[in-house]
């Protein structure tokens, strides 16, 4: 960000400086590592076919942690975000498979893009909902969302008696096929899934760093009283995070639906959890302040990754839970290893200097 | 040093301590003698806190032998430190408001009965004893966080002096208590002295320490600059040894005229919430280019006073106006639009997010002046940080660096250039010179000058009476939440002024009102 004056390089120093790189870069490496290592155990890994297969179940989790990262960063927490996906695929389902009656004998039906939209715009609405309950009702996030966890739920399998909705090729008179364009779709060789995570990726990076709404979620994750005082409208930012967290909810409720052409209410149960835990492989702080969009989406690659190679290895899924538990918890490990390191090299260095 | 009837108890010997971003401490020799009172002075940064964190054993030293009568010794943690009788008082409380007083005070060392079940009953009247001989009318069952930070303060000095504590250390202990509540520490340490306690006292008040102190250290850069007995030294001597030079006290006026009324409230009133006003109809007005000073004890209304400009309280009720217009926007964002700033009191609740770099602490008031659209341009924004950071004389290597990693004083100069970045007509400073150095605070002062000079209206509200004399064009004066007297700098006199900070607690009687208009 800023020139920093060149320092004479410190040689003594630079085994712990090495370390420190490595460390920092942990989560990189942690991805390379599991590149290699199931490239050489798994057969077919590296195949192309694989590889694009892996990136669109890496995509949907990528998405919920993207969100995920803002709430944490503000020092909040979403938990309603699986039921958030099972709800918005049910949304979509609906409306390819119903429309909307409009109770005067005509029946409303949608194309496939307003249909995106409207689903979207379900997604958006319930993270409002989790931004209103904590902003103006004073609701902890943790309470809030498991609050709308439940409700989010509810209404999935409500909308349908539990059941699936099958099939959703739509109708060529009613104007609502196509539906699976966003799941088994392909642009330049890659599917569409893939496409749309890397331009809201960008996007909630470029957010992140060169946008003021960006610097004021960093802003109330680390002090919000200071924040407020500095005029940052603190619940405008909350609103902010939640609403997006639901928008990429509701990107993954449709692309689900796509690729199996179908909507079951129970799409997305615990999805929540692994979206926690690929922010905070990626360097997310529980406690609010840091975090950055390039390290979870790392992170979910870590995480989406192994639990393919280790099912492509046919490692029991009993076991796959223990191992993703461990590396979520040696990631946290190391992060706190890395801040007492980075101390310390900086005393070394300015030990020299002093 | 000369003869002295006092025996060293502890010693440092060529203690070194370094953090990241700063080395705290360097090669330090440092005596503590029994039954006196060892005065610790520097400029923030200086490293005096740091230097009694190692004596409490808080911080382990980088380099250096610690000697305690005679014996070297090193303290792997503070209850280390504790069982062999050094104790302190944190310059930041360390309480836990959730908890109750006399909880706090026996914390880590709860009374218990034969089954290992807390004492409750025995800890409040042991708890009470300590409180009484502070005089604060605190019960040991009140919840620390229902009491105003003064009486905190008292707290955190009971606890320390239950300890029963051979070396006492108290890290700047009289910074938010009122004059009264001074004279009962100060009775209560010449008490301790007496019975052969070791104090090791840091404060930033001079006077005060000229009064109670036996020894003198005086601390710059980490380095020791001088030691003596306090009867062979006076203010020159210890400000000399601190700054390296004789210190000019404050900014001197430079006689420019304030131009026209640039702000006035009227009426402001805001509830208290165990009942009454915590501020009492408040009106004022103040001129463009006027350094008006506010001054009040603890719990006066000055802080809630400026709260309510900012609009941090949506139960506030009353006018502001900014060059005769009214301001009805009620939120602090808009308010800071329209021209208003507030410096807070706490700089780490308050004034910065400390794990951000100072960069983004000294624009995060201002982003839309350097964002085109929704862009922060990195230009812009570097431009004005490397402006303020020479503007103010900020002393930071780099602006990337996390602003928690600076001194105090340059951590306050961050908290002014954030508010100034934002173009305030108006400068609110809640103490602007709380627990800075002699230095940082000249620094401040001449801040506040050369804005007034730019046109600037500056409201500022201060505890210290000479700060409050020498600084202003004219002096208000609150107390229990109503304004009660209005002083041109000319008339003022330091005994009317303390005679108006008494007066809110009676009926007001109708005080000479020298305000313009």
């Amino acid at each position: 960000m800023t020139d920093i004056p060149a320092k004479p390089a410190v040689s003594s120093a630079s085994s712990g400086s090495v370390l420190l790189t490595l460390m920092k870069a942990r989560t990189f490496i942690a991805l390379i590592a599991v590149l290699v290592f199931f490239s050489i155990a798994a057969p077919n890994f590296l195949s192309t076919a694989n590889l694009i297969l892996m990136a669109k179940h890496v995509a949907l989790n990528a998405f919920l942690a993207m969100g995920m990262t803002f709430v944490i960063i503000t020092g909040g927490i979403d938990l309603s975000v699986g039921s958030i996906v099972g709800l918005c695929g049910m949304v979509a389902g609906y409306l390819v498979l119903n429309g909307i009656d409009l109770q005067i004998g005509y029946t409303l039906y949608f194309n496939v893009f307003e249909i995106a939209l409207i689903t979207l715009a379900v997604g958006i609405l319930i993270g409002a909902v989790n931004g209103l309950l904590i902003t103006r009702l004073n609701v902890a996030p943790f309470i809030a969302t498991l609050g709308v966890l439940y409700v989010s739920r509810g209404l999935a399998l409500l909308s349908s008696d539990g059941r699936t909705f099958p099939n959703l090729v739509g109708k060529p008179e009613l104007g609502t096929t196509g539906f699976g364009y966003l799941g088994a779709g392909r642009l330049l060789g890659l599917p569409v899934s893939i496409w749309i995570l890397i331009v809201v990726a960008l996007g909630a990076a470029y957010l992140a760093k060169y946008t003021p709404l960006g610097r004021h979620i960093f802003a109330v994750g680390g002090n919000e009283r200071a924040a407020r005082i500095s005029g940052v409208r603190v619940n405008m930012v909350k609103m902010f995070v939640y609403m997006f967290s639901g928008f990429c909810a509701a990107i993954v409720g449709l692309i689900i639906s796509s690729e199996l052409m179908a909507s079951h209410p129970a799409t997305g149960e615990s999805f929540e959890l692994n979206a926690i835990a690929a922010a905070v492989l990626g360097g997310t702080s529980m406690s609010g302040g840091r975090g950055t969009i390039g390290g979870t989406i790392v992170g979910a690659f870590v995480i989406g990754i192994l639990s393919d190679g280790l099912v492509m290895m046919g490692v029991s899924s009993f076991w796959q839970m223990v191992i993703k538990g461990l590396v979520i918890i040696v990631a946290v490990v190391v992060d706190q290893a890395q801040r007492r390191l980075q101390q310390r090299v900086t005393l070394m260095q300015m030990a020299k200097a002093g | 040093m000369g003869a002295t009837g006092h025996d060293v108890i502890l010693k440092l010997e060529d203690v070194s301590k370094v953090y990241s971003g700063t080395v705290a401490v360097k090669r330090a020799n440092f005596e503590v003698r029994k039954g006196a009172v060892n005065v610790l002075v520097g400029e923030n940064g200086a490293g005096k806190s740091t230097l009694m964190k190692i004596i409490a054993g808080v911080e382990q030293p980088t380099a250096g032998r610690i000697l305690l009568e005679g014996k070297e010794v090193s303290f792997s943690s503070s209850g280390d430190a504790m069982n062999r009788g050094i104790g302190m008082v944190f310059q930041e409380l360390n309480l836990f408001g959730n908890m109750s007083v006399a909880e706090n005070i026996f914390a880590t060392r709860e009374i218990t009965n034969r089954f290992r079940k807390i004492d409750r009953k025995a800890q409040e009247r042991r708890a009470a004893e300590f409180l009484e001989r502070l005089e604060a009318g605190i019960r040991p069952d009140m919840l620390v966080e229902d009491l105003r930070i003064g009486q905190q303060q008292l707290v955190e000095i009971a606890k320390a002096v239950s300890l029963d504590a051979r070396i006492l250390i108290m890290d700047e202990p009289t910074s938010a208590l009122s004059a009264a509540e001074v004279e009962i520490l100060f009775k209560v340490i010449a008490d301790l002295k007496a019975r052969g306690v070791a104090i090791v006292y840091i404060s930033h008040r001079l006077e005060e320490l000229i009064r109670i102190g036996d020894y003198i250290t005086v601390l710059r850069d980490g380095r020791i600059t001088g030691q003596e007995e306090m009867k062979n030294v006076d203010t020159q001597w210890i400000v000399r040894q601190m700054i390296g030079s004789d210190a000019k006290d404050f900014a001197k006026a430079d006689g420019h005229v304030p131009g026209e009324e640039i702000f006035r409230a009227e009426e402001i009133c805001l509830p208290r919430a165990t009942g009454g006003l915590a501020v009492d109809h408040v009106s004022l007005s103040l001129r463009a280019g006027e350094i008006l000073g506010i001054y009040g004890l603890m719990g006066a209304g000055r802080s809630e006073l400026f709260d309510c400009i900012m609009g941090r309280h949506g139960q506030a009720t009353g006018e502001i106006f900014i060059a005769g217009r009214q301001v009805r926007e009620r939120d602090t964002t808009r308010r800071i639009r329209r021209g208003l700033a507030l410096i807070p009191e706490d700089r780490q609740r308050e004034g910065l997010v400390s794990i951000l770099s100072v960069a983004s602490n000294l624009t995060l008031a201002s982003l839309s002046r350097f964002a085109r659209l929704f862009h922060i341009s990195g230009a812009d924004e570097r431009q004005a940080v490397t402006g303020m950071v020479r503007e103010l004389a900020i002393k930071v290597a780099d602006p990337a660096q996390e602003v928690s990693s600076l001194s105090g004083g340059n951590q306050q100069k961050v908290v002014i250039g954030k508010a100034l970045l934002t173009g305030p007509k108006v400068l609110l400073m809640d103490e602007p010179s709380r627990g800075i150095d002699v230095g940082a605070k000249a620094d401040v002062f001449r801040t506040m000058r050369r804005l007034s000079r730019d046109g600037l209206g500056i409201l500022f509200a201060t505890s210290d009476l000479d700060e409050v004399m020498a600084l202003s064009d004219r002096i208000a004066v609150m107390s229990n939440g109503k304004l009660t007297g209005m002083f041109d700098r000319a008339e003022a006199t330091e005994a009317a002024i303390v005679a108006a900070s008494a007066l809110g607690h009676g009926p007001v009687p109708h005080t000479e009102n020298n305000a313009h208009d």
